[in-house]
């Protein structure tokens, strides 16, 4: 598949990955940020490839993994009322909230449906006069223009009937809040190059600067993971600590600006509370003022609800790059796909799933294969 | 880890935390297993149910039958390169060819909806005559139902088949041995981006149609050509991981495919990545593999490349015999990683 292929190369991969074991001298410990990433690493073998000096912790850049508790408690709560067309990207439904997930309020009569974009549920909306439809808009910077649109469609055309649950978050604040904390030994970020599609690469500059950290803006393809990890050993080894960009075919400096316009009127800065992290201030985007009807929480009288995490679940630790997920003492007995406990568990771009997808063969169960096994 | 189980047989009743069936417990995946090692297999045990095969070989008055049973509930009914009907008749058709049994006699029941249109209706048995025709059944016996409006779906059609095994191997997983060669008839994952594009109203250069086909005559060439099969598994929900996997766990044997032998058309491969979908579990309706020592691996793709619905065949794989129970895959970058089954249907993910 042209511009897929040609950055899963396997020869050019092995270079990179020569490069950065002639480039390392020391232990280097660098976070990989977004969720998707973590699955490029974990499907592809990538840490493998690297020298046992560089160790890739798994950030909390899942958007599944991350939102509250409450919020997905709120979500069944007004997907289980008979008036109602709940719309959500397909990974929420399997999330796991205090009691059951969305899958199981479809399974129970409600209507719940999978769209690929906020703007569908838009066009729900408009089929479905007599219901509310009401769109789960969960994301980082990336998916936030979309879900905003939506919400701005919806007001020009004077929709009743649509409305947003909504919990945005943002990556600077939660880059902040690890780099800040006492027990912090990430030396270096891999920032998300689908976040920084949209909001561009300036907001970094002064992180990098502050924590004295390098931050190497990279994609999600082998190469691109294996080259933004090279760029990033390499500022560390020389002591610099810039932001620089390796996803350059799709990231600007500046980023997208009718995006980030669009982002900014019809969403506000809120304080934020991240699953398993807690509250962190100034974190995420809520419907802004002028866009308020359109808040599903309000429409549905939802807000006020809190809800407790399982004691035994670590993923706050995992998604802040402090524990792996084979720390946990529940990871593969009381927590598996099928039965999470945490929210890392459930999407593909979770830590804990990608470790338990593709991770339980441990290196020593893969002696004596055979040759054409490799290993 | 290798000892992590996931299930295990237990009483009927209950079912662990479902309190009611979801679309996972039909999706091919972990929660299907459930259902099945949880409720039905305990509930109807028997030594050829137990065999956990596409269908089941009877010795009766000496004669050796294959008989199985699908029902067809899919949606869009008129898809590229196929509809309900199509299926209907290839997938029974399908089952038994798995068995190594030439297939010989369909029952056909219909549960049609009121209201359902005529003319479609009519378009599903013309495909399905066309089918069974190309496929050489006869459709010998059925039933038709019709429920309320608002009760059914438009058409839900089951067949069940009867076919004769003509050859004294055993073709279950329990044959499989250590050495094996998986070979895997061609490439992977078109009806199930076929159904997708449709349901999701998306549209790609080239359309791409459903892999719908009948089976048994590639599958009679190497049973008349006297390659010793092992193992068959046509590649339906759950797609090629979950048909692997399956028989690792009931082998008990460790199976392993390298990735950049699997052929995935071009258009495929691009429509799952937009999706956010992974070819290995997307459901086919005209692929198997077949389990071969590694010695008869050359003639049989010989023979299997000789057939159009199989003329993309290659090997992919072997069987190892440690982890027990597991597949691995070996990706493009030279590392080993692990298939999983997946809990239920694929889900899109969000960016």
């Amino acid at each position: 598949m042209k511009y897929v292929e040609e950055y899963r190369d396997p020869v050019a991969a092995q270079q990179f990955a020569d490069a950065i074991k002639r480039t390392v001298t020391r232990p280097w410990k660098l976070m990989e940020v977004f969720g998707g990433q973590t699955h490029s690493i974990v499907k592809y073998g990538i840490d493998e490839l690297l020298p046992k000096e560089v160790e890739l912790v798994h950030g909390p850049g899942c958007p599944v993994c991350v939102t509250p508790l409450e919020l997905i408690d709120k979500a069944l709560q007004i997907a289980a009322q008979s008036n109602v067309i709940f719309c959500s990207f397909g990974d929420m439904l399997r999330v796991p909230g205090s009691g059951g997930d969305l899958f199981s309020v479809k399974a129970a009569g409600g209507e719940v449906r999978i769209v690929y974009s906020p703007t569908d549920a838009v066009q729900i909306a408009i089929q479905h006069p007599d219901k509310q439809v009401v769109f789960f808009a969960v994301g980082f910077e990336t998916t936030a223009p979309a879900n905003a649109m939506s919400v701005f469609q919806a007001k020009q055309m004077g929709l009743k009937n649509y409305s947003v649950l909504v919990s945005h978050v943002l990556v600077p604040p939660a880059m902040e809040v690890i780099l800040g904390s006492p027990d912090n030994h990430v030396q270096g970020f891999l920032a998300a190059g689908h976040v920084c599609t949209v909001m561009g690469y300036e907001e970094y500059v002064p992180i990098a600067k502050k924590y004295q950290v390098p931050i190497v803006v990279t994609g999600f393809e082998p190469l691109d993971l294996l080259q933004g990890i090279y760029m990033c050993v390499s500022q560390l080894e020389e002591g610099r600590y810039e932001v620089e960009n390796q996803y350059a075919r799709a990231v600007r400096k500046e980023g997208n600006l009718p995006a980030q316009q669009l982002v900014a009127k019809v969403f506000q800065v809120v304080h934020r509370k991240w699953r398993g992290i807690g509250e962190i201030a100034q974190s995420g985007l809520g419907l802004a003022p002028e866009f308020a009807e359109f808040d599903a929480e309000t429409r549905f009288g939802v807000s006020g609800y809190t809800a407790e995490e399982d004691p035994e679940c670590i993923s706050g630790l995992v998604m802040q790059g402090a524990k792996k997920p084979e720390e946990c003492t529940a990871y593969g007995k009381r927590c598996t796909p099928d039965h999470p406990l945490g929210a890392p568990m459930v999407s593909s771009e979770g830590a804990c799933a990608a470790y338990y997808r593709y991770r339980r063969l441990r290196s020593d169960d893969l002696v004596n294969v055979g040759s054409k096994s490799g290993g | 880890m290798a000892e992590v189980k996931h299930f295990q047989l237990q009483c009927p009743a209950p079912l662990n935390d479902s309190e009611h069936v979801q679309l996972a417990h039909g999706g091919g995946g972990r929660r299907m297993h459930e259902l099945l090692e949880g409720l039905l297999l305990p509930s109807f045990k028997n030594e050829l149910l137990l065999e956990r095969h596409d269908g089941a070989t009877l010795n009766i008055a000496g004669a050796r039958l294959a008989f199985t049973t699908d029902s067809y509930v899919v949606k869009p009914l008129f898809f590229p390169g196929g509809d309900i009907g199509t299926l209907a008749i290839n997938g029974t058709v399908n089952d038994l060819a798995m068995c190594g049994a030439r297939p010989l006699y369909l029952s056909s029941a219909f549960i049609l909806e009121e209201g359902f249109p005529m003319e479609s209706l009519r378009r599903v048995v013309e495909s399905m005559r066309i089918t069974a025709a190309e496929a050489k059944v006869q459709l010998v016996t059925g039933d038709t139902k019709v429920v309320d409006k608002g009760k059914g779906d438009g058409i839900f059609v089951n067949t069940a088949g009867i076919g004769v095994v003509e050859h004294s191997l055993t073709i279950a997983p329990t044959s499989v041995r250590v050495g094996d060669a998986i070979l895997l008839s061609g490439d992977l994952g078109r009806h199930g981006v076929a159904i997708m594009a449709m349901r999701e109203g998306l549209s790609f250069e080239s359309t791409i149609e459903s892999d719908c086909a009948p089976l048994w005559e590639p599958i009679a060439a190497l049973l008349k050509a006297g390659i010793e099969i092992h193992c068959l598994r046509d590649l339906t929900r759950g797609g090629l991981s979950s048909g692997l996997i399956e028989i690792a766990e009931t082998a008990q044997l460790r199976i392993t495919i390298d990735e950049m032998v699997i052929p995935v058309r071009e258009d495929v491969a691009g429509a799952c990545e937009i999706l956010g979908l992974d070819p290995l579990y997307l459901a086919n309706e005209g692929r198997f593999i077949a389990i071969v020592p590694e010695h008869a691996t050359a003639s049989a793709l010989e023979i299997l490349n000789g057939h159009a619905v199989s003329s993309g065949a290659v090997r992919i794989g072997q069987v190892l015999e440690k982890p027990a129970g597991m597949v691995t895959m070996k990706s493009r970058l030279g590392t080993e990683r692990i298939l999983d089954m997946l809990s239920g249907e694929q889900l899109p993910r969000i960016c």
